[in-house]
C-alpha cells in the first residue's frame, strides 16, 4: 500500500548542497536545522547530565564530601533548565524539522528562515545561562521554578537568567509558529488533517500550547526582573505584592510546558508501536481527540503544583478534580497503545524496546502523577523525592525514553545505514535497568520522608540513596554507548532500504535513505490507501 | 530470545538489589509512608494506601495484558497481524470505567481534606516563623517566643570536609537546640509564615506540610494522640542551608507541658535581666562564639570569611576590622540590610554585645573592643 506514491527521481540532480561552515550558519534546509537541534540537544543532555552525576555523586552517602550547598542548589536549578530547556525541548523540534515536512509531504518548513533563527538563538541562550556558572555568587540556585523572594536573593547571575528564559521563549514560540504555518499550509494534496500522521497532530498540538503558556512565564519572569531593578512589588508582600502569585503565574505555564514535554514523546510511540506491531494504529481518531483534550485540561489544573501553599478549599477542591480528570484521556491512550499489539505480528528492534519500556515506565509516572493529585495526600508528598521520582519517570523514562526509540526509529533514514542493532539493544537494556535503579528508590525515600533539593540527608536515608546513585552512575556512562551507536550508523554501515522497517507506512518512508537534500519539490498525491492506515 | 533476555535482566536487577540488601542488613530500609500519630495523618495514610493499590491494581491489569500481547503476538512465534483499528464498545469502556474509578477516589479525599480545613476551637496557637535558616516558635497564648536551630553536633558535621561520620551523631541533620514542646490531646493551631523567604514546615508524622510565606500566614491544626519526639524538615527550596533547618517536636502529656512552660518563662525572665549586667571579655568570647556559630555562621561561615559573591568576609570589613566601623557593624546586626537579616528582634542586648564582641576579637582581627548589653541598648 506504499508503492502509491512515487518518488519523482529526477530533482536529485538539482540536489545541490552548500558547504563548508556557510552550509550551518545560514541553513535554511529542514534536515539540516532539525540535525543541528538534535546534536545540540545531545550535548545539552550530556552537559545536564553531568550536572545530574554531581548531584547523585554528592548524594552518595550522607555528610557533604564535595560540594559546598550553594552549588549544590545551582547543580539542581541548572540540571532541570538545561535537561527541560536544552536537551528535550530541542530534542522534540529536532524531529519536527526532520520529519514534519517529511510526513506531510512538503519540501521544507514554512517559514525557513525563521527556522535558522529559532535554532541560533539557542546557542546564545545557553552561552548566557552556563556563564553564570563563572560568575561571582555562582549560577541560579533558587530551583529551575525560580519562586521569589529566593531567586531576586540571587547574585550577578540574576539577569542573564531572566534573559537566557526570554531568549528560550522567543526561539520556542518561533519554532511553534513554524509547525502551526507548515502543518495548516504545505500538506501535499490529499493530506487531510485526519490523514496526519500522529506525531504530526502530537506536534501541532505541542506548538499550540507554546504560544500559549511561553509568553506567561516571560511575563511572569519580567515582572521578577522590574521587582530587583526597578523598585516594583510584584511579588514582594513587604510591599503589598504576593509571592503566590508569581506560583500560579509559572504554573500556569508550568502545566502545560509538562505537556510540551511529552506530547511529541506521545507522537513518536504512536508511529513506532503500529510498525513494529504490523497492525494499524488502534483508535486514531480517539487519540487525536485525547491529545486535544489533554492539551486542553492542562490549562486549568496548574495549581495541583501548589496545593501547600495554603488556597481556600473550594480551590484545592477544584484543581485536584481537574488534575484528575486529565486520567482519562490519558487511560484512553495507553490503552489504545496496547490494543494496537494485541493480535498484532511483534518484533523487538531497539525503537519497539524504547516504546514498550515507555509505555509501561511513564505509565508508573502517570499512577504516581494520579497519587499527587490528590490533595490531602499531597500534603505529605509535596516537595519529597516522590515527586523527584515522579517526574524523571515522565521525562526520562517518558519523553527521554521516546526521544532515544525516534531516533533509533529514524535514523536509517537520516543516514541511509542501519544502526548497529545488538549495540542498540545493548543500550536499550542497560538504560531500563540503571534508570530503574536510579528512580525507582526516590520513591521509598520520598515516602519514607526526604525531602527534594537538600544536598545532605539523616542517615536512614543513605541505604536507597547509595542504591539510586549506584543506578545514575550507570545510567550516565551508558548514555556514551549512545552517541558511539549515532557515529557509527553516520559513517555507515548497512544500507538501508526506503521502506527501513517492514511495517513502517507514511510519506517518509517513500523517500530514498537518505532523503535528498530537498525532497518533495512536487508533492505527492495522498489517497486513503497511503495515509496512516 | 525476547524472554531470556528480559529474564537475564530481571534476574540481574534482583540480585543486585539484594546484594546490596545483604550488605547493609543493619540499616533501616523505609519504603513507605507512616501512618503517624494524629487521627489525620491515618487518613491520609489510609488514603495514601488505597490509591497506590488501585493503581497497583490497574497496572497489573494493563502490563498484563500487553505482556500477553509481547508473549504470545510475536512474530517469531507465527503471529499474523489482524488488522483491526476500532472497537466502539471497548472504547467506551474504557472511558466509562475509569472516570468511574476517579469518582470513588474522588469522595474519601474530599472527606478528608474537609476536616483538614476545620482549623475552628483549638486551645493552643503556636505562630511558626521561617527564616533563613532556622524556625521561630511563638506561643501566643503564653506569650512565650524562641528560636529553633540545627544541633551543634549535626552542625559541626555536616560542613564539607568535616570527616565526622554522620553516622556516629545522634539524629543526624534532624535534631534541634530547643524542640516545639506541644501536649498530647488537645486541638493545637499551628500558624505558619515567614520572615524573608517562602519556607515550609513540615512532620511527616502529622500527616501534612504547609508553606510558610512572607506577608501570609496559613493555618493548620493537629491533635497528637501519642507523647514522643517527632522529626521533620523544612520542605521548600530557602537557599543555601535549605537542608539544613530541622524541626523536631515533642508532645508530652499535659501536665510536663505546663510545667515546661513555666520553666520557659523564668528562662525568658532571666534572659531579660542578663541585659544589665556587665561581662568580662572571656564571657563575651565564648557566649559570642556559641551566638555566632547559631546564627551567623551559616553566612559568613566559621571561619568569618563567607562565600565570595553573595555573603561578605568578615575579615576584610570596615566594619568589623577598625574602630571607626563600630557604630555601624552594630547598627548592621540590629537593623540589617539587603540579604544580612536583621537581629535586633531576634537576639537580647546581651546576645548582641557578645556577638559583636566576638566578631571583633576572632580569627586573629583582635581590635580589643569590648562591647557591653549596655552599649547595644543605647544604640537601639
Ligand atoms: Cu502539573
Ligand atoms: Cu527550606
Amino acid at each position: 500500500m506504499s508503492e502509491a506514491v512515487v518518488h519523482e527521481d529526477h530533482h536529485e540532480h538539482h540536489d545541490h548542497k552548500p558547504t563548508g561552515i556557510g552550509r550551518w550558519l545560514f541553513s535554511t534546509n529542514h534536515k539540516d536545522i532539525g540535525t543541528m537541534y538534535l546534536v545540540f540537544a545531545l550535548i545539552m543532555f550530556f552537559i545536564g547530565g553531568a550536572m545530574a552525576m554531581v548531584i547523585r555523586l554528592e548524594l552518595f552517602q550522607p555528610g557533604l564530601q564535595y560540594v559546598d550547598p550553594l552549588f549544590f542548589n545551582s547543580m539542581t536549578t541548572m540540571h532541570a533548565l538545561v535537561m527541560i530547556f536544552g536537551a528535550v525541548m530541542p530534542a522534540g523540534v529536532g524531529l519536527a524539522n526532520w520529519l514534519i515536512p517529511m510526513m506531510i509531504g512538503a519540501p521544507d518548513m514554512a517559514l525557513p528562515r525563521l527556522n535558522n533563527m529559532s535554532f541560533w538563538i539557542l546557542p546564545f541562550a545557553f552561552a548566557l545561562l552556563l556563564g553564570t556558572l563563572f560568575m561571582p555568587g555562582g549560577a541560579p540556585n533558587g530551583g529551575w521554578t525560580m519562586y521569589p523572594p529566593l531567586t531576586i536573593q540571587l547574585g550577578d547571575a540574576f539577569p542573564f537568567l531572566i534573559f537566557a528564559v526570554h531568549f528560550l521563549g522567543i526561539s520556542s514560540i518561533m519554532g511553534a509558529i513554524n509547525v502551526i504555518a507548515t502543518v495548516f499550509n504545505m500538506r501535499a494534496p490529499g493530506m487531510t488533517f485526519m490523514r496526519l500522521p500522529l506525531f504530526v497532530w502530537t506536534w501541532i498540538i505541542t506548538a499550540f500550547l507554546l504560544i500559549a503558556s511561553m509568553p506567561v512565564l516571560a511575563g511572569a519572569v519580567t515582572m521578577m526582573l522590574t521587582d530587583k531593578f526597578f523598585g516594583t512589588s510584584f511579588f514582594s508582600a513587604a510591599g503589598g505584592g504576593d509571592p503566590v502569585m508569581f506560583q500560579h503565574i509559572f504554573w500556569f505555564f508550568g502545566h502545560p510546558e509538562v505537556y510540551i514535554l511529552i506530547l511529541p514523546a506521545f507522537g513518536i510511540v504512536s508511529q513506532i508501536l503500529p510498525t513494529f506491531s504490523r497492525k494499524p494504529l488502534f483508535g486514531y481518531e480517539s487519540m487525536v481527540y485525547a491529545t486535544a483534550s489533554i492539551a486542553f485540561l492542562s490549562f486549568f489544573v496548574w495549581a495541583h503544583h501548589m496545593f501547600t501553599v495554603g488556597m481556600p478549599l473550594a480551590g484545592e477542591l477544584f484543581f485536584m478534580y481537574a488534575t484528575m480528570s486529565i486520567a482519562v484521556p490519558t487511560g484512553v491512550k495507553i490503552f489504545n497503545w496496547v490494543a494496537t499489539m494485541w493480535r498484532g505480528s511483534l518484533t523487538f528492534e531497539t525503537p519497539m524496546l524504547f516504546s514498550l519500556a515507555f509505555v509501561i515506565l511513564f505509565s508508573i509516572g502517570g499512577f504516581s502523577g494520579l497519587m499527587l493529585a490528590i490533595t490531602p495526600v499531597d500534603f505529605q508528598y509535596h516537595d519529597t523525592y516522590f515527586v523527584v521520582a515522579h517526574f524523571h519517570y515522565v521525562l526520562v523514562t517518558g519523553s527521554v525514553f521516546a526521544l532515544y526509540a525516534g531516533v533509533y526509529y529514524w535514523l536509517p533514514k537520516w543516514t541511509g545505514h542501519m544502526y548497529d542493532e545488538t549495540l542498540g539493544k545493548w543500550h536499550f537494556w542497560i538504560s531500563t535497568i540503571s534508570v530503574n535503579v536510579l528512580f525507582f528508590p526516590q520513591h521509598f525515600l520520598g515516602l519514607a520522608g526526604m525531602p527534594r533539593r537538600i544536598p545532605d540527608y539523616a542517615v536512614q536515608f543513605a541505604d536507597f540513596n547509595m542504591v539510586s546513585s549506584l543506578g545514575g552512575f550507570v545510567f550516565g556512562v551508558s548514555q556514551l554507548l549512545f552517541v558511539y551507536i549515532v557515529i557509527q550508523c553516520v559513517r555507515g554501515g548497512e544500507k538501508a532500504t526506503n521502506q527501513v522497517w517492514e511495517g513502517a507506512h507514511g510519506l517518509e518512508w517513500t523517500l530514498p535513505s537518505p532523503p535528498p537534500f530537498h525532497s518533495f519539490t512536487t508533492p505527492p498525491k495522498v489517497t486513503d490507501a497511503t495515509a496512516h492506515s | 530470545m525476547f524472554v531470556k533476555k528480559l529474564k537475564d535482566g530481571v534476574v540481574g536487577a534482583v540480585t543486585m538489589f539484594s546484594l546490596l540488601w545483604a550488605g547493609t542488613v543493619s540499616a533501616e530500609w523505609g519504603l513507605n509512608m507512616t501512618p503517624g500519630v494524629t487521627p489525620i495523618s491515618r487518613e491520609v495514610y489510609d488514603l495514601h494506601m488505597l490509591i497506590l493499590y488501585i493503581v497497583t491494581a490497574i497496572g497489573i491489569i494493563v502490563f498484563g495484558v500487553m505482556f500477553w500481547s509481547i508473549i504470545y503476538h510475536r512474530k517469531s512465534k507465527g503471529a499474523v497481524a489482524k488488522q483491526f483499528h476500532h472497537n466502539t464498545f471497548a472504547e467506551i469502556a474504557w472511558t466509562i470505567i475509569p472516570i468511574l474509578i476517579l469518582v470513588a477516589m474522588a469522595i474519601p479525599a474530599t472527606k478528608t481534606l474537609i476536616k483538614m480545613e476545620q482549623t475552628g476551637d483549638a486551645e493552643i496557637t503556636v505562630k511558626i516563623t521561617g527564616y533563613q535558616w532556622k524556625w521561630k516558635y511563638d506561643y501566643l497564648e503564653d506569650g512565650l517566643s524562641f528560636y529553633s536551630v540545627l544541633a551543634q553536633d549535626s552542625n559541626e558535621a555536616r560542613q564539607v570536609g568535616s570527616s565526622i561520620d554522620p553516622a556516629g551523631v545522634d539524629h543526624y541533620l534532624l535534631d534541634v537546640d530547643e524542640p516545639i514542646v506541644l501536649p498530647v490531646g488537645k486541638k493545637v493551631r499551628l500558624l505558619t509564615t515567614a520572615a524573608d523567604v517562602i519556607h515550609a514546615w513540615w512532620v511527616p508524622a502529622l500527616g501534612w506540610k504547609r508553606d510558610a510565606i512572607p506577608g501570609f500566614i496559613n493555618d493548620n491544626w493537629a491533635v497528637i494522640e501519642e507523647p514522643g519526639t517527632y522529626r521533620g524538615q523544612c520542605a521548600e527550596l530557602c537557599g543555601k542551608d535549605h537542608g539544613f533547618m530541622p524541626i523536631v517536636l515533642k508532645a508530652v502529656p499535659e501536665a510536663e507541658y505546663v510545667a515546661w512552660v513555666e520553666e520557659k518563662k523564668a528562662e525568658a525572665a532571666a534572659r531579660a535581666a542578663s541585659g544589665d549586667k556587665e561581662y568580662s571579655m572571656e564571657e563575651l568570647m565564648v557566649n559570642g562564639e556559641d551566638l555566632y556559630n547559631k546564627n551567623c555562621a551559616s553566612c559568613h561561615m566559621a571561619n568569618g570569611q563567607g562565600v565570595p559573591g553573595v555573603f561578605p568576609s568578615l575579615l576584610e570589613s570596615q566594619l568589623t576590622i577598625t574602630s571607626e566601623g563600630l557604630a555601624e557593624h552594630i547598627d548592621r546586626i540590629i537593623n540589617g540590610k539587603g540579604l544580612m537579616p536583621a537581629f535586633g528582634e531576634q537576639l537580647s542586648d546581651a546576645d548582641i554585645a557578645a556577638v559583636v564582641t566576638y566578631e571583633r576579637n576572632a580569627w586573629g582581627i583582635d581590635t580589643g573592643d569590648i562591647v557591653q548589653p549596655a552599649d547595644i541598648k543605647a544604640a537601639r
